[in-house]
């Protein structure tokens, strides 16, 4: 009896104190964000009224927001296609191919991922500074003039600037991930293929990505998840949407609005949105890449 | 042979050039970094300056001034600091936690577990400003300015937003550990906190390694929490960012990058020195962002 009861203290006093550090500043916020966005609340006087659902009303006619939601689906369906297709051929070549120098290239394609997204933005301000830009001068000095551009501010460049910087952060850390699982394979299945005649490209396509593909999906959530958090922090600190809201996504927006405009209520109404997008996304590309699992 | 030798060779080649291509676009623009942050201003500008072209010498002194005239020494401080107290926090609360959810059977045992999974999906981004809020609400209730613009709120902040990850990490690994060591502690009278902190604790040890890899990494880069809640006691990457907004005005870019330099080079002496671990504790499972 004593025994059962000092156990029970035990286990009290190792969990209350990160149990309550998570419930008042994880979950208390995130009831916050879905409490707020029924209250229409100002800055200065923090005054509170409940409107229902107005915000989520106004949110609908908000041709910004809906133009960083716009922007925010391209960024994340051309940041998936393209990281996944690198990521996938780099981790072959490295898994597959046994040559001097394996190793050093993963761990130079891992770099992106260790880097602060502040000093990710401050290097591709100096890739794409117009003028003494690293990417301009290369194009002006290999004689493609023509191809140089104002990459942060001419037409419909800015955003694909964006995802190309998000592309270049991402593909080491995917590509790690495949490698971890295409190393799972057992090697006799390349040696059966292989003594069948099989190519690497057949042998890619009938043993490796079958057997990857549902490594491949789980991080297919992932990249919905990151992307909407990493192209905000990027765009937070490379434009902060601009020009003319060409480079807006969805989480900057709603920052802007809760912190910056102070509107606290049309912020978090806009976080609802954005949380069940990314939920309903998720779901769906879960269920549409469903299908048979070949094990091993 | 099944292959032609030239063939073989050609596709060598192609994944070489791949390969390489890369590993160029990688190390090219953090390389030129680390060079820009040895320029002169005069270096940068003009008509005829390439930015390509190496420092015509190694002028130190913008670090120098990055360090006392931008305040980079102070907030590299700050820096230090939050990460620390931060990690400290995180460890103290959670090895306690997850070694007692994974080895111990308790009531209310299933919520707790589903609690700290369901926080797992929680994301930061998303309760920055409700947490901003709450804290200068509190201030307001008190009649204090001590929750906002404090470097331990901070550092409490950054460790309540690693926790969920942190303990599903460590708490999967004490579940591997063979459950005969604590029956053979007690039976030699070890009480429980002991038989914690000296057995068990020192066997997760590979699991904390990685932890504090991982906590490192992401308290060292935060941004966006140490630019809602702090306005003065800045850390570096606010620092950074601030030097990068002078610099589309004031155009003092040899500054701009010795600061870009001071923010990296800690976390890439760390991953040099452990990427193997690093790459390997990743596949572990988590998410970042």
């Amino acid at each position: 009896m004593n025994r059962k009861s000092s156990e029970r203290k035990f286990v009290f006093i190792c969990l209350a104190p990160a149990t309550i550090l998570l419930v008042l500043l994880m979950f208390i916020p995130t009831v916050n964000v879905f409490r707020m966005s029924l209250y229409k609340m100002g800055g200065i006087t923090n005054s509170q009224k409940f409107v229902g659902f107005k915000n989520f009303q106004s949110i609908m006619g908000d041709k910004n927001f809906l133009q960083a939601m716009q922007n925010q689906i391209l960024v994340i369906v051309m940041v998936t296609l393209f990281t996944v297709i690198l990521a996938v051929l780099f981790a072959t070549l490295l898994q597959r191919g046994s040559f001097k120098g394996n190793n050093l290239f993963r761990v130079i394609f891992y770099i992106p991922n260790i880097l602060s997204i502040v000093v990710i933005a401050g290097i591709f301000g100096a890739i794409y500074n117009p003028g003494t830009g690293l990417l301009n001068t290369f194009l002006r000095a290999v004689g493609l003039d023509a191809l140089a551009r104002q990459w942060m501010s001419e037409g419909q460049i800015p955003i694909y600037s964006v995802i190309f910087a998000l592309v270049w952060q991402a593909i080491g850390y995917y590509m790690v991930m495949y490698m971890a699982s295409m190393a799972a394979i057992p090697p006799d299945y390349y040696e059966a293929a292989s003594l069948d005649g099989a190519t690497e490209i057949q042998m890619f396509s009938k043993i490796t990505f079958p057997l990857i593909w549902s490594n491949i999906r789980t991080t297919l959530t992932f990249y919905i998840i990151s992307t909407i958090n990493l192209s905000f922090l990027f765009v937070q600190i490379m434009s902060n949407g601009g020009p003319n809201g060409k480079t807006e996504v969805a989480l900057n927006y709603m920052y802007k609005q809760a912190y910056g405009n102070s509107s606290y209520g049309y912020g978090m109404a806009i976080g609802v949105v954005i949380f069940i997008f990314s939920f309903a996304l998720a779901a769906i590309v879960n269920k549409i890449t469903d299908r048979e699992v070949y094990e091993f | 042979m099944k292959n032609s030798k030239p063939g073989k060779i050609i596709s060598k080649i192609f994944v070489y050039i791949a390969l390489l291509t890369l590993a160029i676009s990688v190390i090219i623009p953090v390389g030129w970094v680390f060079m820009a942050s040895f320029k002169r201003n005069s270096e940068f500008m003009g008509a005829d300056v390439s930015p390509w072209a190496l420092p015509k010498q190694l002028f130190y002194q913008n670090f120098i001034v990055a360090f006392k005239d931008a305040n980079m020494g102070t907030f590299f401080f700050n820096s230090v600091i939050v990460t620390a107290l931060a990690m400290i926090l995180l460890l103290v609360l959670a090895l306690p936690a997850s070694y007692v959810l994974a080895r111990f059977s308790f009531r209310g045992k299933k919520i707790l577990n589903t609690g700290y999974m369901a926080g797992l999906f929680i994301n930061i981004n998303y309760i920055v400003v409700p947490i901003f809020l709450m804290l200068s609400s509190a201030n307001k209730a008190l009649g204090v300015e001590w929750f906002l613009n404090n470097r331990f709120v901070l550092a409490v902040v950054y460790a309540a937003s690693a926790l969920p990850f942190t303990v599903y990490l460590l708490s999967g690994y004490f579940k591997t550990l063979p459950k005969g060591f604590e029956e053979a502690a007690y039976i030699d009278g070890c009480g429980y906190f002991k038989t914690m902190v000296k057995i068990m604790i020192p066997m997760a040890k590979p699991s904390i390694i990685t932890v504090i890899l991982f906590n490192f990494l992401s308290f060292w880069n935060e941004y966006i929490i140490a630019y809602t809640l702090m306005d003065g006691n800045d850390t570096l990457a606010m620092g950074l960012k601030n030097l990068m907004a002078v610099e589309k005005t004031a155009t003092n870019y040899g500054i701009m990058y010795a600061g870009l330099v001071i923010v990296m080079l800690p976390t890439l002496i760390l991953y040099i020195a452990v990427q193997k671990r690093l790459t390997e504790g990743m596949t572990l499972g988590g998410l970042k962002g």
